[in-house]
């Protein structure tokens, strides 16, 4: 990476922090908690995005964010009131301007239609769209100073239309004054979206060339029908030192190139080599994608001491511990299987070793730990998204932003949030129509939380919608044949309907929740990675969806078991209890099955060891261990294994890196004599029981 | 991973032994060879993924090139080794017999695998290459792994 490509990714880091900050805030006004400060801090952080754009040359964006930046000075010298309407303007004006830099990182296109209709609402708000005058950009500004040469244009064949033509001729003045042809081009293109002609023919040859002279003019057509008034009024303020002519159902000039105003403007500063600036101003600029955080750094002095440290590396120190709590659970075991014993001098000074190893692992693990927020903060916008277009009026509430949680799980928190706050907008809350109706507040309120709950993350999204329609759910369940007409179930397992594969509540596919993914998917992919995923609801009321995961998915608490001669690991989590089962408690169903009664409940018992194709014919399991595990939604099944070996914590290993996902395992690790071991999944096992015909055992060599 | 053919198309060659046959594989693809360790056997897996076991932290796959190549499952003795390869971006262990000699041949020697009517011939000997009265087959590495389970959804 060259050093300038360098400064820009730091740009868009910062970038990155200055619209998570920006949305905040502006979310603070729309609560009505910010002062004057909040608002100089939302126009600093559209103002830094704005410099250091300009200094890459990403010019959409420069020209949005200079129209929202106008839009907030209005509003921070008093002129514009932060009222609710105006904030919600804004916080739409936040979610395009983090399209245009997704755009400028080359992640993604902006809707240009939506951008322009936002740059006229915020320009709706100034009272007018005459700010070119205050205009920032002096990136191409007096090109001429230094000197065309004629510019070659790729160009197809303009296409034939009637509407209406402007032929813009700027004089020496106009330039000479500091005006820019290039803004009033993007102005015009913003009314409407125009093809843009430059006739140089009039431009001499070097030698003869003025540099301080105008040679270019521009013809701009508008295929459909366009507000005259208001492309006047873009030239309102240059009057005579750019003359204009406007005509309806010009025909097109033939055989001129027609360019888009994006190819045209990138032509235009090729050809012109770097931008005209003055000194003062170049240093700004460089200057400028550092200056940002510095600006934010001083607002917020008492902030804590940090570093920025390459992911990498942190990742390089946790895959090293890992491998040192491997290391020394090797050791330990050796020493313990050796003469010495475990009263020697070196068993105790093991001890400290572990415990110490244990400690360095925490503290390694805390370093990644990231707080939620950076995920939360995405959601906002989503609701917007949603409930613009669903009709709906919901009011976002998040709790719990600072709960902390491993990189590797954040990472994969959005997609299930995501798709549960569509869910709980789309299918949970009522029309506001509905809600007045119901004596509810028109305005739904969502509620994203998060929290810690016995070593795991919990997040729950929650609405005040109407809950699940229990009769229709059930009546589809029916009608897709996921249950039996007859089945009795209690109200929760009805809920939990909606996670079966194959199911959709919304009568119509929607265009919010009905992309194909149902919850189904989302609850797989939520088990993939040792999380839970459940909903309860209140007729009227509202529902919850609950999420938990794993802190970590670096390392797990697991239950060492044997199966033959085979050493596995469950999750504890899985596990509700271990016994020795009695052979009255043992029931045979079937040819080859077997249930087992734990306190009145009848539970199958899978064999582990055939579960995997590890043996043909399972153990009597009155001679092993019962593991009564439980899968998700709560289906339970006695695993039965040869022995306990113990419980300790281990340090998850892909399958995957090297090789590929194994039905039945959900990872590996490797134990204290260097061998690798298989972590169950328990779900896939309890699965494996239903469709027994397609376990098939494997001839195993080792 | 191709070697990088020098002025004179030089290729650098591990070969192996398994059974009576002799191969060989681009040294460019080999990142270690090291004893055979009794591999951890995984489930519902074709017979030639002997397992995985602990390279250094990192699971490795096993594959046992001789039932990959249709030519029985290999005993596996103490002279049998494992060739860590990388495949793509993974890395695999090959489990052969035994490790001859690194060689260098010129490209010019390698014959194009003449078709004798073998799915496993076409599909993992890239070519053959005569040497001192014997014949060493190139093995193709691509298509050792079994075909990713592609996960639905």
């Amino acid at each position: 990476m060259d050093s300038f490509e360098a400064i820009k990714q730091t740009y868009f880091q910062e970038c990155d922090e200055l619209l998570a900050d920006l949305e905040q805030n502006l979310l603070m006004l729309e609560a009505g908690e910010g002062d004057g400060d909040t608002i100089n801090a939302v126009f600093r952080a559209v103002h830094s995005v704005k410099g250091g754009a300009g200094a890459f040359g990403f010019e959409a964006l420069v020209a949005f964010a200079h129209i929202f930046e106008t839009t907030l000075d209005d509003m921070r010298s008093g002129k514009l009131d932060p009222e609710q309407d105006v904030i919600k303007i804004m916080l739409r004006a936040s979610d395009v301007l983090v399209d245009h830099l997704q755009a400028a990182k080359g992640q993604g296109v902006v809707d240009e239609e939506r951008a322009a209709t936002m740059s006229r609402e915020l320009e709706a708000l100034v009272g007018g769209g005459s700010n070119e005058e205050t205009a920032p950009l002096s990136g191409e500004s007096g090109g001429d100073e230094w000197g065309f040469k004629p510019l070659m244009f790729e160009v197809d064949a303009p296409a034939p239309a009637a509407g209406l033509t402007l032929v813009m001729r700027p004089t020496a003045t106009m330039y000479a004054k500091g005006h820019d042809a290039v803004l009033f081009l993007r102005e015009l293109e913003r009314i409407a979206h125009a093809e843009i002609e430059l006739d140089a023919s009039a431009l001499p040859s070097l030698d003869a060339l003025d540099p301080e002279a105008s040679y270019l003019t521009w013809t701009v057509r508008w295929p459909a029908d366009v507000d005259e008034k208001a492309i006047r009024d873009v030239f309102d303020f240059v009057g005579d030192d750019c003359p204009i002519e406007l005509k309806r159902d010009a025909p097109a000039p033939p055989h001129q190139p027609a360019v888009d105003v994006a190819a045209m403007l990138a032509n235009i500063r090729d050809a012109a080599g770097p931008p005209v600036v003055t000194e003062e101003e170049h240093e700004e600029k460089v200057a400028s994608p550092a200056a940002p955080g510095g600006k934010i750094e001083s607002k917020s002095g008492a902030a804590a001491a940090t570093i920025r440290v390459d992911l990498e590396r942190v990742d390089r120190m946790i895959d090293l511990v890992g491998e040192l709590v491997i290391n020394q659970a090797m050791l330990a075991q050796r020493v313990a299987e050796s003469e010495t014993g475990r009263s020697s001098s070196i068993a105790m000074g093991l001890d400290e070793l572990e415990q110490l190893t244990r400690e360095i692992q925490d503290s390694v693990m805390a370093i990644r730990a990231q707080p939620v927020k950076s995920v939360f903060q995405r959601m906002p916008r989503l609701v917007r998204e949603i409930a613009g277009a669903t009709g709906k009026q919901v009011r976002l509430v998040t709790e719990g932003e600072n709960t902390e949680v491993d990189k590797t799980v954040i990472e994969r928190l959005s997609d299930p949030i995501t798709h549960m706050l569509r869910n709980a907008i789309d299918h949970g809350l009522e029309t506001p129509e509905e809600r007045s109706a119901s004596g509810k507040s028109p305005e739904g309120v969502v509620r994203l939380a998060a929290l810690h709950r016995s070593g795991r993350i919990v997040i729950e999204v929650s609405d005040d919608g109407k809950g699940i329609n229990r009769p229709r759910v059930r009546e589809i369940a029916v009608n897709k044949g996921l249950i039996q007409p007859d089945a009795n179930l209690s109200d929760d397992e009805i809920d939990n309907l909606i996670f079966l594969p194959g199911f959709s509540t919304a009568s119509a596919v929607s265009n919010i929740s009905g992309r194909g993914v149902g919850m189904d998917v989302v609850k797989r992919s939520i088990q993939g990675l040792g999380g839970r995923i459940s909903i309860a609801s209140v007729p009227g009321k509202g529902s919850t969806f609950t999420l938990s995961l794993p802190l970590t998915l670096a390392v797990l608490d697991g239950m060492v078991i044997s199966a033959g001669e085979q050493t596995l690991v469950a999750p504890l989590t899985a596990i509700v209890e271990t016994l020795r089962p009695k052979p009255q408690d043992i029931r045979p169903i079937g040819p080859n099955a077997a249930l087992l009664a734990v306190r009145g409940a009848h539970v199958p018992l899978i064999d582990v060891g055939v579960a995997l194709g590890l043996r043909d014919t399972p153990i009597d399991a009155t001679a092993g261990v019962v593991l009564l595990v439980e899968g998700e939604g709560g289906a339970r099944a006695g695993v039965v294994a040869d022995e306990i070996q113990g419980q300790r914590q281990v340090v998850i290993k892909s399958l995957e890196a090297n090789y590929q996902r194994v039905g039945g395992i959900a990872a590996a690790t490797i134990l204290g004599d260097g061998r690798v071991a298989l972590i169950l999944d328990v779900d896939a096992i309890i699965a494996s029981q239903r469709d027994r015909t397609e376990a098939k055992p494997i001839a195993l060599a080792s | 991973m191709d070697a990088t053919i020098s002025h004179t198309e030089l290729l650098e060659l591990i070969s192996f032994r398994i059974g009576e046959q002799d191969f060989c594989l681009d040294i460019m693809a080999v990142r270690e060879v090291r004893g055979w360790t009794v591999a951890t056997p995984l489930p519902h897996s074709p017979p030639y993924v002997r397992g995985v076991i602990n390279l250094r932290g990192a699971v490795l796959p096993i594959i046992d090139l001789k039932a990959r190549l249709g030519l029985g499952e290999t005993v596996p003795t103490q002279r049998s080794v494992i060739i860590v390869v990388h495949i793509g971006d993974r890395l695999v262990g090959l489990l052969v017999d035994e490790v001859s000699e690194v060689l260098e041949v010129d490209k010019a020697t390698i014959q194009a695998t003449p078709s004798v009517g073998c799915d496993t011939v076409e599909q993992f000997v890239r070519g053959i290459i005569p040497l001192e009265g014997r014949m060493l087959s190139w093995i193709e590495l691509d298509e050792i792994l079994p075909v990713r389970i592609d996960e639905a959804a």
